[in-house]
């Protein structure tokens, strides 16, 4: 094995990277994009909320001023009203899930409309229900946790830079040398003293040169504009992230080892990458899915990747602390790299 | 007699139901040009891709000076693909650079760059140079680890006139080095100025062997007079010499010019579009297989 070859290519791939401006450019601005849409779209609100619409009110702001709602229910937190003019423009709203429940303000018995299937929709109602009762605080004993709060957005977080390395790692790796041997310029190569372990070595090194690059600005960049919160070391994020980029990487390396037609690499790459954007809690959690959800989603690397994170950025963890995850992503990467290399054609 | 710097014995190439090499032997003697002629599809470059290593052959051996094939082949041959492509985002110099720091022993990155014209587009991104300069890199990368032998399949392919001659001359320089080259073309006009020893190709076969007129001299005779098939008005069997037609061309084959012209004006036939050319290796490929080599 020769590091002078190894660099060289390092050096090759890293040139048309950093030249290649339109890809270059979408690398950092793609998870920009998507945290600042959440922030705006999400920033300070809560998620729990239940959406109540009241009619007949103006739309937007509600006038309560002449409601026959219990004061209890329109005090209750985490309710949002949304005001209607009248029945059906409320109902529209409610047969499209855009709204959990509709309350008729004006009416002296109580009058609502739900859906059937909305579990949202069963929780107003109980609330609208309760709110005619008077309180009584004579059961279980109330304890408050206080502290410092993860928002949905420093959850979230994690999980954009993740799937940023994701794509980035599959796509730039993969494609790319399927996209070479296609038009030749791994043919071109093979003739010369280059062998393909010293090949794949350069391409995985550069892409983990280009990712951490990346997730470094990103990391940043974002946490000037939203504040994140970063309970652990940032070295041991770093470390992690690694990781998970070469065991992404090494899946990308797997995927392109053979065959020419992008079509087929590409529809390989998202039979890869669909699952993980959404088993592996990149949006959501997959806390209340289904156990064979769960389990198939500790196949993934991504999910070992995004809890290794959370527990460092959220919860402050160390490295020992997320060691069994650490361990998954290089089993991952030595397993996809071996197979890769020996599976590695230049030119079939 | 000096060992052959490549020998070929008995190569076959089987794709399913295709033999695409059915079985060709030969020996290169070091220094010469070795040229394989043959139209589109006689299996010239999956003949060479074979050879170079690219694809496996089905059966045959290949012997590198007496040898078989070690590691060390690529450290000593140079090869130019008639299709391959480079990195899109680097530069001509970039290229240059990053292939020569693959190899341990490396020609002057100044000669290469002289002897192939690249001056000019060192800064240019490969995606931005024409073919020929494409080529011409190609050509360069090719040389960049000083091989002791070149392949060179289809060089001249897509050239205009001009950068044609300037590699052919380019590939006599590296000839007159004491370099040996293998190139495969279905020119006749780069084959006979370049190359010492020919095989013609046809559906995987070789079908002959030899230096251009040698090759001329064996399947060809006297001199070839061409007219449109219209301007011979009389029936192809009143014609007193040997003629075929070609590509609605009619070839008359005379053995001495005079008679055969007088012949053809006894028989009134116009001959104001007339050619007359000395047998080549189109003819000797036209008279091997009835056909023109780029039909």
């Amino acid at each position: 094995m020769s590091w002078k070859r190894i660099w060289t290519m390092f050096k090759a791939r890293n040139y048309e990277f950093f030249r290649d401006t339109a890809a270059f450019g979408w690398n950092f601005l793609f998870p920009f994009l998507i945290i600042a849409g959440f922030a705006i779209a999400f920033g300070g609100r809560d998620f729990s909320a239940l959406k109540v619409g009241v009619f007949p009110s103006v739309a937007e702001k509600v006038d309560f001023s002449r409601s026959n709602l219990p004061e209890k229910f329109l005090k209750t937190e985490h309710l949002e009203f949304i005001g209607f003019s009248d029945l059906e423009s409320g109902l529209a709203k409610l047969r499209h899930h855009q709204i959990d429940f509709l309350v008729r303000q004006d009416s002296p018995t109580p009058q609502y409309w739900q859906l059937a299937s909305s579990p949202k929709g069963y929780l107003a109602e109980r609330l609208f229900e309760s709110s005619f009762v008077p309180d009584d605080h004579g059961f279980g004993i109330k304890e408050t946790v206080a502290g410092v709060e993860t928002r949905y957005i420093d959850w979230l977080f994690p999980g954009i830079l993740g799937m940023n390395m994701m794509f980035s790692a599959l796509w730039g790796v993969g494609y790319v040398i399927v996209r070479y041997r296609k038009n030749g310029a791994l043919k071109r190569l093979k003739v010369t003293p280059l062998t393909a372990f010293e090949y794949l070595t350069a391409q995985a090194l550069s892409r983990i040169f280009l990712l951490t690059f990346t997730l470094i600005v990103v990391f940043f960049g974002a946490d000037l504009l939203f504040s994140f919160r970063m309970a652990g070391s940032h070295l041991d994020l770093l470390i992690v992230f690694v990781l998970g980029g070469l065991s992404l990487t090494s899946i990308g390396l797997l995927v392109a080892s053979r065959g020419t037609s992008e079509d087929f690499t590409s529809g390989a790459l998202n039979f890869i990458s669909w699952p993980m954007m959404f088993l592996s809690e990149v949006w959501f959690s997959l806390e209340g899915a289904p156990q064979w959800v769960k389990s198939f989603a500790e196949l993934l690397p991504l999910t070992h990747l995004l809890r290794a994170a959370r527990k460092i950025m959220n919860d402050g963890a160390t490295l020992t602390q997320v060691s069994s995850e650490c361990l998954v992503l290089i089993g991952v990467t030595l397993f996809c790299l071996v197979v890769g290399a020996a599976l590695f054609s230049w030119n079939e | 007699m000096a060992t052959p710097i490549l020998e070929v014995v008995d190569l076959v190439k089987r794709y399913r139901a295709v033999e695409a090499v059915a079985g060709i032997s030969f020996a290169i003697p070091a220094g010469t040009c070795f040229g394989l002629l043959g139209p589109n599809g006689a299996g010239k470059t999956t003949a060479l891709e074979v050879i170079e290593g690219i694809i496996p052959a089905t059966s045959g051996e290949i012997l590198f000076k007496g040898a078989p094939k070690t590691a060390s082949f690529c450290d000593e041959v140079g090869i130019q693909f008639q299709h391959t492509a480079l990195l899109d985002f680097l530069t001509v110099r970039d290229t240059l650079l990053i292939f020569r720091n693959l190899y341990q022993e490396v020609e002057s990155l100044e000669y290469l760059v002289e002897l192939c014209n690249l001056q000019e587009i060192m800064g240019n991104r490969n995606n931005k140079i024409s073919g020929g300069q494409a080529q011409r890199l190609m050509l360069a990368l090719a040389l960049l680890n000083k091989p002791t032998l070149l392949f060179l399949d289809e060089p001249s392919t897509g050239l205009d006139p001009q950068s044609r001659r300037h590699l052919w001359d380019i590939v006599r320089s590296i000839k007159e080095q004491g370099k040996t080259v293998v190139l495969t073309t279905h020119s006749m006009d780069e084959a006979e100025y370049l190359c010492d020893e020919i095989v013609i190709m046809d559906h995987g076969r070789i079908i002959a062997q030899g230096s251009p007129p040698e090759l001329v001299r064996r399947h060809c005779s006297g001199t070839i007079i061409s007219l449109p098939r219209e301007r011979v008005t009389i029936p192809l069997a009143d014609l007193p010499l040997p003629a075929r037609e070609v590509n609605g061309q009619m070839e008359i084959t005379v053995e001495r010019i005079n008679v055969g012209l007088e012949t053809l004006l006894n028989l009134k036939i116009d001959l104001s579009e007339m050619t007359v050319h000395s047998p080549n290796l189109e003819d000797v490929f036209l008279n091997l297989t009835g056909r023109k080599l780029r039909e």
